[in-house]
């Protein structure tokens, strides 16, 4: 039986500052524009997003009264993705990291 | 006031009750919507269909590349399909997505053009200007539209 004490094992924490860029997430945002109807783009975030009713409520009024809202996120990949579908509906779309 | 033209039918369907004189002028603006996208693609008009993703030039030229095609024929398909079920009584939901699509497009494209904003003065408005004809254009659509997303 050893009497030594085990090793400490040095355990790398992760630290938010070194994250590599590429892995911090992208949000995908929706801003208010006069056009777009209140109606229509709750719907677009409900067939697009799968939202139910209620939720894309919410979402939609943030946009209407706070001017945007973040609507999705995730990789560049996904998040350049929903911003083309929005885009196609006609909704002002843009993207960031987060 | 206006009677109701547009309803859910069965299994995601849209019946349409729709005058001639309405059949025609969305043919007539989807056939113009096509024509002005693929003669004329960069008129500032058209500027709210195709926003801009990212701040980032470099990367907002990435997406263009990426994007912008299939953007353009999306759209030429649903102003395609528009003119050619303007005059059907029933859409599919496939069907209706497009009009969907399409009026908005036109709204934006008008909109645009019209310099419509959130507290534009329709109470105010002159019908003896100039551009009297799209502002009654651009509210019929925004009806035409309201009525289709509750059907949808």
């Amino acid at each position: 039986m050893s009497t030594l004490a085990p090793a400490k094992i040095e355990v790398e924490q992760p630290s938010e500052v070194d994250e590599p860029e590429h892995d911090r997430p992208w949000v995908v945002i929706v801003w208010n524009d006069p056009i777009n109807l209140m109606s229509y783009v709750t719907l677009v975030f409900q067939k697009l997003f799968g939202y139910t009713l209620e939720h894309a409520t919410k979402l939609m009024l943030q946009v209407h009264h706070e001017g945007k809202s973040v609507v999705a996120a995730g990789t560049r990949e996904k998040a350049e993705l929903d911003v083309a579908r929005l885009h196609a509906y006609g909704l002002w779309a843009t993207m960031q990291q987060d | 006031m206006f009677r109701r033209s547009i309803r859910r039918g069965p299994d995601g369907t849209v019946r349409l009750d729709l005058a001639e004189e309405e059949r025609g002028l969305l043919r007539q603006v989807a056939e113009e919507l096509r024509e002005l996208l693929r003669e004329e693609p960069e008129d500032p008009s058209l500027r709210r269909l195709f926003p801009t993703a990212h701040d980032n030039p470099s990367l907002e030229r990435d997406y263009r590349e990426l994007t912008r095609d299939q953007l353009v024929t999306g759209r030429e398909k649903s102003f395609d399909l528009l003119a050619e079920t303007a005059g059907r009584d029933l859409l599919t939901s496939d069907e209706a997505d497009a009009w969907l699509r399409a009026v908005n497009d036109a709204r934006l494209v008008l909109g645009t053009r019209l310099d419509i904003s959130e507290d534009f003065d329709w109470d105010g408005f002159d019908e003896t200007t100039p551009r009297a004809p799209e502002l009654a254009l651009y509210a019929y659509l925004s009806w035409l539209q309201e009525q289709l997303v509750e059907a949808m």
